[in-house]
């Protein structure tokens, strides 16, 4: 176990910042800009904004988001959602994200992992993989936030991204995410032990022990996280927010959803948290 | 008036440019991006960025005309800076996809990490992790870009490679990651370079290169 990377995950429509609330649809947290800064500041160690709707007459939000970032923030940006070929990874890396993350192009192509990663170097090109469990117990790969179903099986396609030349994945729960009851263990286990590139967990964290269970006992190389961190900022900057913003968070105060499931918590505490359990992270 | 520093990255068409350019901005530099002899020969400061394959940076900076434009800079004793593939592309060769010659600027190679399983953990290549930095006997970091660091000081690497000089005298930091403990900068004259990206390493990297642009 090297050093785990605590990563913010934002994942953005248009200009905002918005969030998926398990079975309540998305809701407008805010501008990205500024929980960036905030996560920044706060020693997030990596950055992952994920274009949520991806359309292309809204790609230029999404690229303003970009460059307004790398001008103040330099730790590492990946950036994905509807980055379908070449041109587009070059035009968001030129943007200022430092690497990207493919989903439903990769599958659709699976060679197109083998070519960005030629061309960009493997470190840039990171797959990103949203995987459902099934009454059987297994996993397969979905596309378009779990819409969509890929036929394939989470454990091969993984083998075979790394085969391709992958730098690392991003793997999702969709059962989980958004839920707060924690990462899903057994899917991660199960891929950071088959493939030797890093793997990102994501979706579910709710509470600080979620953290080295999945670290200690799902093998996860690094961790991403969202509605715990943003719940979090927008409850102790309120009063920010609602000058700056057009974010609607007045449901957070509502208690109507299952806010209890997550308990907001920040970087700092965090990684203490993570030091304390014996797990090495930069501080 | 006040003359800006001129600062030169060298674009040899790969990797991202763009951060090593934002951190010299943030710091209130204007670099230039350039493939440009003249340019390249006219700066006060030149840095060499990369990500990517040693054996394409190679290729692309020959075709570009670039290496002889770069030995004569250093040449010139004036301040160098090479970031993670520009680190390595300093060294003799790497064994990158069989072999492959690189500057020759430092005697060494550049060997790739093996994932392995210890105790039940993998290593995992490539590195994609913050990392700790230490002083080592070899060179003092008062006289570098590092003197703005503490010994432990976290710096984000991300590579599948690393240096292994022929020579302890150039070494300016080492980090281990599993097993291995590695060269993770160099320091030879007027040249400074580095495994880790400073411009990714968040304020105290920004320190690093304000130090080196001082």
């Amino acid at each position: 176990m090297g050093n785990i990377r605590v990563i913010a995950r934002l994942d953005i429509k248009g200009p905002n910042l918005v969030k998926g609330i398990h079975l309540e649809g998305l809701r407008v947290l805010g501008k990205p800009e500024d929980f960036a800064q905030y996560y920044y500041e706060q020693g997030a160690d990596e950055l992952m904004y994920v274009d949520v709707v991806a359309s292309l007459y809204e790609r230029n939000s999404l690229h303003d988001i970009i460059s307004k970032t790398a001008k103040r923030i330099f730790i590492p940006l990946t950036v994905g959602g509807g980055i379908r070929s070449i041109d587009d990874i070059k035009s968001v890396l030129r943007a200022g994200a430092d690497k990207v993350s493919l989903n439903t192009a990769a599958i659709k192509n699976p060679a197109f992992i083998r070519e960005a990663s030629r061309k960009f170097g493997s470190s840039t090109i990171v797959v990103a993989i949203e995987a459902i469990r099934q009454l059987d117990g297994t996993y397969l790969a979905y596309t378009d936030n779990g819409r969509e179903h890929s036929g394939l099986e989470v454990l091969a396609w993984v083998k075979q991204v790394e085969e391709l030349g992958a730098g690392e994945i991003v793997l999702t729960s969709v059962d989980r995410e958004g839920t707060g009851k924690g990462y899903d263990i057994e899917l991660t286990k199960m891929v950071a032990t088959a493939v030797s590139i890093p793997v990102i967990a994501h979706g579910g964290a709710g509470k600080l022990e979620h953290f080295q269970e999945v670290i200690k006992d799902g093998k996860a190389d690094a961790i991403a996280m969202a509605s715990i961190l943003h719940y979090d900022f927008i409850t102790h900057h309120q009063s920010d927010m609602e000058s700056r913003t057009e974010g609607n968070v007045s449901f957070l105060k509502s208690g109507r959803f299952s806010f209890n499931q997550i308990r907001p918590n920040n970087l700092k505490s965090i990684k203490k948290q993570l030091l304390n359990d014996g797990i090495f992270c930069r501080p | 008036m006040n003359s800006r520093k001129k600062i030169a990255i060298i674009d040899y068409q790969l990797g991202n440019l763009f951060s090593v350019k934002q951190a010299c901005a943030y710091l209130g530099e204007d670099p230039v991006i350039t493939t440009n002899k003249e340019e390249i020969l006219g700066a006060d400061y030149v840095i060499l960025p990369g990500v990517g394959a040693f054996g394409d940076a190679m290729h692309n900076l020959e075709s570009l005309d670039l290496v002889k434009p770069i030995k004569e800079f250093i040449a010139s004793g004036k301040p160098f800076m090479g970031v993670c593939l520009g680190l390595q592309l300093l060294f003799t060769e790497s064994e990158e996809f069989g072999r492959s010659k690189g500057l020759n600027l430092i005697e060494g190679v550049v060997k790739k990490f093996q994932s392995s399983y210890t105790n039940g953990n993998a290593l995992k290549v490539p590195q994609i992790e913050w990392n700790q930095i230490y002083e080592t006997s070899n060179n003092s970091w008062q006289q570098s870009p590092l003197k703005v660091c503490e010994r432990g000081d976290y710096m984000y690497f991300v590579h599948s490679y690393y240096v292994a000089p022929q020579e302890d005298q150039y070494i300016l930091s080492t980090t281990k990651y599993g097993e291995y403990t590695y060269c993770s900068s160099v320091i030879k004259n007027n040249i400074f370079a580095c495994q880790f990206h400073p411009e990714k390493s968040g304020k105290i990297g920004l320190e690093i290169y304000k130090k080196f642009l001082k």
